[in-house]
């Protein structure tokens, strides 16, 4: 008699269950329209502006860069506190993709079409971004400042709705590799890059300044695969003087600890991205359970285009530490939650230039005007035919586990261009740290 | 309880249930079946908001693999946890076909016809192997499908895209249909004018001669062979049938998300679609169909449930699973034959409670008379 109970109660449960279902697929709102005239774009209420990206939040590539969203939601609360946007409270939605391209189609089409957001801002990766773009822009959706520095984020003509950000690895690589021909004149350099647009940009680049007959090994990875030791040891065997990394931070700390295993001391040069010493001091200490950390990258050289967070008279070092203090109290202000601020900072600006009442239209207009470096040590590229952001980095050594620039900021194109140092002061934030105060 | 065993030893489908009644021939009646569920799909479809059109366009064919994998396991006994492998072998083939960006594709029945027959020809040689494996030998050998061949595609990343992966243009709503047609109601429409075609096929051979075959394999190889089955081709057209299923449902797959990479047919794809064949029971196109709707929504009432209580990342990325680790305990213990044999023995009941009934009144008429 107990079990028939129990088996009626379980049917009961099953069909509970899928009532909820029928209920939770039945909300009808078809609206898919991307909002001109009279009516505010999806997104967008009298009060509110909402904004969404998708972020590795989980797996291989979570370390670190599941912090930026921290960061672009800590600032947005901090604008929310002084009045918002014209009036309208910042709302952000991170959906996390894994770092799986399948995972972020899905993820990208819900903040789109359930989320029904704004715009999205910030969706990370070069092979999880790029198979949402063809959707994002025939939709309409101003897809902004991708978090990647491939190339492919500015083709105005085809994929006008989409916009790079941060320095692209073409001139990351070009500015890098002049760097290290110079400073390892006729030694020996090997590469280890990601297997996919990300390392091929950063080799393009590379390969434009050091000499072929220089490099010595090309060793690549794939994501996801963290079997490094056999590409390490041929880098080892080839005698290389330095290696120059396009890396996830993920790999750069696999690398360096590889690298340890063959007692093998070759200073490594790596991509602005792989590159933030609390990230890679937390990774090396997980990794090595605990037997390694921040000391073993110290001396690593890589590159930023924005201040340097061991710069603390920096004024907006100064602007993001503050911000941190009042809305991300129990985190530490690493390289990505400043990366996250800084993308937020320069969407408020363009949010704001796009007026009263903003449309995606509007917005995607405002950030063609040009003139957003913000947070920036360089200009940004932005014009009526580029779609494209940074256009250089300066050259930074860890020290003391901390990032310190060196040198002078360096700017070049994504193309044959020479490289010209940029010697123009970094303009300072608004008083009140919001755009437009 | 002796008509409770009577119904557990005969396992087939029963799709229609009281309509079984009203008509003999298979055929017809699971084509007015397939022609009652078209008509409402469409008009589910049509209410539903665009997002809401992918999950119904995900649950379709997810329900053509699942049905296919239940099939396999329930009416011929073959357990695999290979079948998310065989998807990605349909995905690819639609993928390959499809227009890539220069040059035209070839046309979207066409596609999801040839991704069916090479996942079906596939099908042939991993279902020749399968037939001589038995219980955990056949599981393990079907595992390493799972694993290896998705990063095949790392092997070859020019031919296929690595794991980046292939893309394609999406099939786009004829222009009859209007500018403002959704992509994703069309898809939608594709995903299940697919999903009730595989109904009918399927439901027809588990209720004709071939269903009767596979199922005498299943409980006896011995006896079957004794009354001149032909044991070994069985169980290989069993896994053929099963394996177009999944080549139908990874070109669909593919039209619905426009992306065939290895990160999207990973072991947890497998395991979810057996866990999706059991909680809706085994040999039960039925509780396919609920089995499939479950693992598309329990992620999301998840993520709903989990972004209401505020939880953090980890638990977030995890919930989903031990939802289904939870219910499919909670189905073994309390409900072998899954949520299609909770649905069958409820009607079984009200059935016998009312000739009971009718059995009394007509004895107590007798007394009286």
């Amino acid at each position: 008699m107990m079990v028939t109970r129990k088996r009626r109660l379980a049917a009961l449960m099953a069909v509970a269950m899928l009532a909820v279902g029928v209920s939770a697929c039945g909300d009808d709102d078809s609206s898919s329209s991307s909002g001109d005239g009279g009516a505010p774009p999806p997104g967008v209420t009298d009060t509110t502006v909402k904004v969404g990206g998708h972020f590795p939040l989980t797996g291989p590539a979570a370390p670190g860069y599941s912090q930026i969203p921290k960061g672009i939601e800590a600032y947005f609360e901090y604008v929310n506190a002084q009045g918002g946007v014209n009036g309208r409270k910042l709302e952000y939605i991170a959906r996390d993709d894994g770092y799986n391209p399948t995972n972020t189609v899905k993820v990208t089409r819900q903040l789109v079409l359930q989320d029904k957001v704004f715009a999205l801002l910030s969706g990370l990766g070069t092979p999880t971004h790029t198979k949402v773009v063809d959707f994002l822009n025939a939709s309409k959706v101003p897809d902004l400042f991708v978090a990647s520095g491939c190339l492919c984020w500015n083709e105005p003509e085809e994929h006008p709705w989409t916009f790079g950000w941060q320095t692209d690895y073409l001139t990351e690589g070009k500015i890098l590799g002049q760097y290290v021909a110079e400073k390892y004149g006729g030694k020996k350099i090997a590469y280890f890059t990601q297997n996919d647009d990300f390392g091929e940009d950063g080799v393009k680049g590379l390969d434009m300044e050091i000499p072929k007959d220089q490099v010595v090994a090309r060793e690549t990875y794939e994501s996801g695969n963290t079997e490094i030791g056999p590409q390490v040891a041929k880098i080892k065997a080839a005698g290389a003087d330095v290696v120059v990394a396009f890396t996830v931070p993920a790999y750069t700390a696999l690398l360096r600890l590889a690298q340890v295993q063959l007692n093998d001391v070759t200073p490594l040069v790596v991509s602005n991205v792989g590159s933030d010493p609390t990230t890679l001091g937390g990774l090396l200490k997980s990794f090595s359970k605990g037997k390694a950390d921040t000391s073993l990258i110290e001396g690593m050289e890589t590159a930023s285009y924005l201040p340097a967070l061991g710069d603390t008279e920096n004024p907006w070092i100064e602007l993001f530490s503050k911000v941190r203090q009042e809305y991300l109290a129990d985190e530490p202000l690493d390289g990505n939650i400043l990366y996250g601020m800084a993308t937020a900072y320069t969407f408020v600006t363009a949010l704001e230039r796009a007026g009263e009442d903003p449309t995606r239209q509007g917005i995607v207009d405002a950030i063609k005007e040009g003139d957003l470096q913000g947070p920036g040590l360089v200009p940004t590229r932005y014009s009526a035919d580029s779609n494209a952001g940074y256009s250089g980095v300066q050259i930074g050594v860890v020290k003391d586990g901390v990032i310190e620039l060196t040198g002078e900021p360096l700017v070049t194109d994504a193309g044959e261009g020479a490289i010209e140092p940029y010697t123009e002061e970094q303009p300072p934030p608004p008083s009140e740290g919001v755009p437009g105060t | 309880m002796a008509a409770t065993e009577q119904r557990a030893a005969d396992p087939g489908v029963d799709p229609a249930g009281l309509a079984t009644r009203l008509s003999r021939l298979t055929l017809t009646r699971n084509l007015g079946i397939a022609l009652v569920a078209g008509v409402v799909l469409l008009l589910i479809s049509n209410a539903l908001s665009p997002f809401d059109n992918l999950q119904l366009a995900t649950m379709a064919y997810t329900f053509i693999a699942v049905a296919g994998l239940s099939l396999l396991t329930g009416l011929n006994g073959q357990v695999s946890l290979g079948h998310g492998a065989l998807m990605a072998i349909g995905a690819y083939t639609a993928a390959k076909l499809f227009a890539e960006d220069p040059g035209p594709g070839w046309p979207l029945l066409a596609v999801l016809l040839a991704a069916t027959a090479v996942t079906a020809l596939a099908g042939v040689v991993i279902g020749a192997a399968a037939a001589r494996l038995r219980g955990p030998y056949l599981a393990g050998a079907t595992l390493a499908l799972a694993v290896a061949l998705p990063s095949i595609s790392e092997r070859f990343p020019d031919f296929l895209g690595g794991s980046n992966g292939l893309t394609i243009i999406p099939p786009l709503p004829p222009s009859g249909l209007g500018v403002d047609f959704a992509l994703e109601r069309w898809h939608a429409w594709i995903a299940c004018l697919g999903a009730l075609v595989a109904f009918v096929v399927l439901a027809n051979l588990v209720r004709g001669r071939q269903g009767r075959e596979w199922r005498a394999v299943r409980d006896d190889e011995i006896a079957a062979e004794l009354c001149g089955l032909h044991v070994a081709r069985s169980q290989v057209l069993a896994f053929v049938v099963s394996a177009a299923c999944c080549g139908l449902a990874g070109g669909l797959f593919v039209v619905v998300t426009q992306l065939a990479a290895p990160g999207a047919f990973p072991l947890a794809l497998s395991v979810s679609l057996l866990a999706a064949a059991v909680l809706g029971g085994l040999g039960s196109l039925g509780g396919a169909a609920a089995g499939a709707a479950l693992i598309v929504l329990i992620p999301r009432w998840s993520d709903d449930a989990s972004a209401a209580l505020g939880l953090t990342t980890n638990v977030q990325a995890n919930l989903a699973l031990a939802i289904y680790g939870l219910l499919l305990i909670a189905v073994v213990l309390l409900a072998p034959r899954g949520i299609a044999g909770i649905f069958g023995r409820a009607a079984h009941a009200v059935r016998t409670r009312w000739e009971s009934q009718q059995m009394r009144r007509h004895e107590r008429r007798g007394e009286v008379g």
